[in-house]
């Protein structure tokens, strides 16, 4: 392997790597998400009595942080690598290092740190405890077990990691811009992929997209999660979608400036609300 | 003495955590084996990363007991006697022969004692016996229990300690069992052998000699017998066990390296703390700052290395920042550290840049264009936004200016522009920045030098070592933001209980009173207090919100206070103030106790509702000199005579309040008093007009002589009703030109 992988090579790596370690290597859900934790095989998974353990790339978007193509560290959209292990494996931290040291980080030569981070998603009434892992001063991913999902405790605690793929590839290729970076090891940067995406996103996000409409598709979707859920039996993965959309049609309306302080909370409320009831319905199928 | 070693080994502890868990398990451990009889002494307690160890002395067994239960009377039925032995004697101490218990019934009902001999492993000379007690005899059941191994009770202590151990924060990870982080290992040692014992709701978890190293550098377990054994096998792999030994290390290596380049590490205790509880094998080195940064203010720089880097920053011999960064790493790397500094100067580039950014963004616009945004914000929600927050300390600083000696229209402008950087992107970022990157942007804009170094020290003192701004200008804005806060906290019944202050009020009070204190300030609180009540809206019934509940003026009107017969404001708007001025005082009155001062005596000179502290401390000066001399000491004793004997007439006939009649002085010695007195009184009462506190207690001093002449010769309760009132009332002036100066009363001696 050379020493110093390109973007897609550090994908391909890690899909190995956990892959090895029994994960499921799943592909990105096909939503518009925040995080990789929104992915139903981790949100849903983390719940109930059984086994699970995956591993994907998920395409995250965060409407707020577009920057026009013009920041070298800042993006509307990029990806997530994800890890989930129920029951959290006894060396999950072992096993971390090792994925690091198959990226070519030399844990002899970097100083990699456990320092605390506690995590929590409002929007998903989620919390868990953890580490962001630190290399040599540089955050390059969250260990988190979770120990509440959609309000609901989880039964098994599973172990999470997430890497913020881009922020890892500067790291590991010691480029300052992310435009820069190496897609493919044959000439291709990231740039040449992304820029245009970035910029045309963040005049949508800010400016161009239609407030009345995200207004109506939140409430829509809203709508449509309750009664998918009300429905006999509770169709609890659709639900979950419509939960996802009106997550992210919340983050758009939030970027566009629609949504004032006051308000912002009882948004997140709702859609906490919708998340609770979705997860419900999957832990009661589950141990049906 | 058996040495007992435990080590609580898990993955890795929240830093701020460490030591209060290390604090806890150590108690912890102590009283539970205290309570089982096994005193553990010389104990000391480590902690680390990834493990909290306690080493210390046991004796090899817990002292041995008598023991005694009282049963039934004699006479009842031999049901009631077995229920006895078999409900109260037999299940502690495992006594479980029912022929034996047979046995000792029919010995009991025929009058005798029963004896079981010494066979029994965890009882000996068990008896049975009536023993006379009131009026019939009563069975008495009495043994000597034999005292317990160390290890069983250990065995038996330790998993309920190691459980019931609290965190500010647990998780799960493995079944119900919760803890700050994953447990991996109990090591347990009684004098280097295992003490075995297993934790009940987490699987697979027993105790064992087995610990482990550095992460990195000494994978895997290893065992141990005994604590050298233990901090010796650690050190051979790269663990040091104890925080303080780690501590100076990274201290003294850093100081090695600045000092090898001219430079020197600036002082940060919680910082190396910190880092002392995030590295087992600390190894610190020295990263360079890239020289395109170092014209960012030095506060910037630091503040950023620390929050989001944990670095030293380091200064040269000049005290100027120096471009260089104190970064300890967790290992000795194979190449000697070039790659892990190179990554951590990497990411300190984007972080500064980042910091770069906010300052040249924020140096975009004028302080001032900052306002409207502190509109938007909520202050606290009775008290409204920091917009209008601004507008109160805008119009308090303003009157506050001449009280000070600041120019009004200084004072005023350093106000309006005080909470300006609180919208500002570097102090949304670092909020521990505010008030110094106001500072820096309002000399960048132009400002008077006088109207930075205010913004810049508004929130001064921020504790005991903390310095108290000096300029008059400084002076105002720093008073008027706590005054401030103060006066619209109580006037919304936000006040601090015994268990809380969430928004500082106690330090803003003593910032108040260090302020007046260190400048010499001469203030009327009280009026201050009102001046600044009338800044809220809300309290003076012109705003939409609610009203302010004002408890505070409620209980000292509820107190029976009343307010000054000059008084310039509503009775409710006086009474809220006074409250306030209580405040102040107890907080000084804390402090002085805490200066060394008698409580008596502060007690004392704090009479009256004093609302100008300068003078309330001269009084309290003057006080203590005047009561720890001889002198003082007689004429308390006269005072207290004095108004002993007032306070029992009056209680027959009211006060004695007249004015005293010469002619009636019939005795010499209270000729003498009233002339001692009609000397002092104008002495005195010039001294204190001067609020020369020392003179005016000259003044008392001087009446010493003719007090104690007067209670040794002259009789109070003449039985001429005349002559008996004029004495008393002749001993109420005395009285009344010594509670002019002090509340005597309340001296004790």
């Amino acid at each position: 392997m050379p020493e110093t992988p390109s973007f897609q090579e550090i994908i391909l790596r890690l899909h190995r790597f956990w892959s090895g370690q029994g994960c499921l290597i799943l592909q990105p859900y096909d939503m518009e998400v925040g995080a990789g934790t929104f992915h139903p095989a981790t949100t849903l998974r983390a719940l109930g009595p059984k086994p699970w353990a995956a591993a994907y790339v998920q395409p995250s978007r965060r409407p707020a942080d577009g920057r026009y193509g013009e920041n070298p560290n800042r993006l509307q959209h990029y990806y997530q690598y994800q890890v989930i292990m129920k029951p959290s494996p006894r060396d999950a931290q072992d096993l971390l290092l090792a994925s690091y040291r198959d990226l070519g980080l030399d844990p002899m030569k970097h100083d990699f740190r456990f320092v605390e981070d506690d995590w929590e998603s409002p929007t998903l009434g989620a919390w868990g405890l953890g580490w962001e892992v630190w290399c040599d001063g540089m955050e390059v991913g969250q260990f988190t077990y979770f120990q509440q999902v959609g309000g609901i405790p989880c039964e098994v605690p599973s172990f999470e990691m997430t890497y913020g793929l881009e922020r890892l590839a500067m790291f590991i290729q010691d480029v300052d811009d992310v435009y820069e970076l190496d897609f493919n090891g044959r000439g291709v940067r990231y740039g040449d992929v992304f820029r245009r995406a970035e910029v045309e996103y963040s005049h949508h996000n800010f400016t161009a997209a239609d407030t009345a409409m995200l207004f109506q598709h939140f409430a829509d979707a809203e709508r449509e999660c309750n009664a998918l859920l009300d429905h006999q039996p509770p169709l609890a993965l659709p639900a979950y979608d419509q939960c996802i959309k009106a997550s992210h049609r919340f983050n758009l309306l939030d970027a566009r400036g629609a949504i004032s302080v006051a308000e912002r909370q009882a948004y997140i409320g709702r859609v906490r609300a919708l998340a609770k009831r979705c997860c419900e319905a999957w832990v009661a199928g589950e141990t049906a | 003495m058996p040495e007992l070693l435990l080590e609580l080994f898990s993955e890795e502890i929240p830093a701020r955590m460490q030591a209060r868990g290390a604090e806890d398990l150590a108690k912890a451990v102590a009283a539970a084996l205290a309570a089982r009889g096994l005193p553990l002494t010389d104990h000391r307690a480590f902690f680390g990363p990834r493990r909290l160890s306690i080493v210390g002395r046991v004796p090899p067994s817990s002292a041995e007991e008598q023991w005694e239960e009282r049963g039934p009377r004699q006479g009842v039925p031999a049901e009631v006697l077995l229920a006895f032995i078999r409900g109260k004697v037999a299940p502690k101490f495992g006594w479980n022969n029912a022929e034996e218990h047979g046995a000792a019934v029919n010995a009991l009902l025929s009058g005798q004692a029963y004896l079981r001999g010494g066979d029994e492993p965890v009882v000996r000379d068990l008896r049975l016996a009536w023993k006379q007690s009131g009026k019939a005899p009563a069975l008495i059941a009495s043994a000597l229990v034999p005292g317990d191994g160390a290890d069983r009770i250990i065995a038996e202590v330790l998993p309920r300690v190691v459980r019931a151990l609290s965190w500010p924060k647990s998780m799960r990870w493995n079944g119900p069992f919760a803890w700050v982080r994953p447990l991996h290992r109990i090591l347990c040692t009684l004098d280097g052998e295992v003490v075995p014992f297993a934790i009940e709701d987490l699987p697979g978890m027993a105790s064992a000699n087995l610990t482990e190293g550095h992460r990195i550098m000494a994978p895997g377990a290893f065992a141990v017998r005994g604590f050298a054994d233990y901090a010796a096998g650690l050190r051979d792999r790269k663990v040091i066990l104890d925080a303080a030994e780690r501590q100076s290390l990274i201290e003294d290596g850093l100081a090695r390296l600045a000092a090898a380049e001219g430079l020197s590490v600036v002082p940060d205790r919680g910082l190396l703390e910190e880092v002392a509880g995030l590295v087992e094998w600390p190894v610190p080195l020295l990263g360079r700052i890239d020289d395109a940064f170092m014209d960012l203010p030095p506060e910037v720089m630091r503040t950023t290395m620390r929050v989001n880097q944990r670095y030293f920053a380091l200064v040269a011999a000049d005290g100027r920042a120096a471009p260089r960064f104190g970064v300890v790493a967790n290992i000795e790397a194979t190449d000697g550290g070039a790659t892990l500094v190179a990554g951590n100067e990497r990411v300190l580039r984007a972080r500064l840049s980042d910091a770069r950014f906010f300052w040249d963004q924020d140096r975009k616009q004028a302080l001032e264009d900052f306002l409207p945004k502190l509109d938007q914000v909520v202050f606290h929600a009775k008290l409204g936004t920091q917009g209008q927050r601004v507008a109160r300390l805008e119009r308090l600083a303003r009157f506050l200016a001449p009280l000070v000696g600041a120019d009004a229209n200084l004072a005023a402008r350093a106000a309006r522009l005080a909470k300006a950087d609180l919208a500002s992107g570097m102090v949304g970022e670092f909020p521990e920045l505010q008030g110094v990157m106001g500072r820096y942007y309002a000399l960048h804009g132009g400002e008077d030098p006088r109207v930075a170094e205010a913004i810049g020290t508004q929130y001064r003192p921020l504790g005991p070592g903390d310095a108290v701004p000096s300029e008059p200008v400084a002076i105002a804005v720093a008073l008027a933001d706590k005054i401030d806060t103060l006066t619209g906290f109580f006037a919304a019944d936000e006040r601090p209980t015994g268990s809380g202050d969430p928004f500082a009020l106690r330090r803003a009070a003593l910032g108040v009173i260090r302020i007046i204190r260190e400048n010499g300030l001469r203030l009327r609180l009280a009026d201050i207090f009102a001046e600044a009540f009338f800044g809220y809206p809300q309290a003076v019934g012109v705003s939409p919100e609610p009203e302010f509940g004002m408890a505070v003026a409620q209980e000292k009107l509820n107190a029976g206070w009343k307010p000054a017969k000059d008084s310039a404001h509503p009775p409710m708007v006086a009474a809220f103030a006074a409250g306030l001025v209580d405040f102040l005082a107890e907080r000084l009155r804390v402090q002085l106790r805490t200066e060394g001062a008698r409580h008596d005596v502060v007690a004392a000179a704090f009479t009256g509702g004093e609302d100008d502290l300068v003078r309330l401390l001269a009084r309290a000066d003057a006080l203590k000199g005047l009561v720890e001399s001889e002198t003082g000491k007689n004429l308390l004793a006269a005072y207290k005579r004095a108004a002993n004997i007032l306070r029992i007439e009056e209680k027959k006939d009211g006060p004695h309040s007249g004015p005293v009649d010469a002619a009636l002085l019939t005795a010499p010695e209270e000729r003498a008093l009233a002339a001692a007195l009609d000397a002092a009184e104008p002495a005195f009462r010039t001294a204190l007009g001067a609020e020369d506190y020392t003179s005016a207690m000259s003044a008392l001093a001087a009446l010493r002589e003719a007090v104690d002449a007067f209670f040794d010769r002259v009789t109070v309760n003449d039985p001429d009703a005349q002559l008996r009132r004029n004495r008393l009332r002749l001993l109420n002036r005395l009285r009344t030109a010594m509670d002019a100066v002090a509340d005597f009363a309340r001296i004790e001696g």
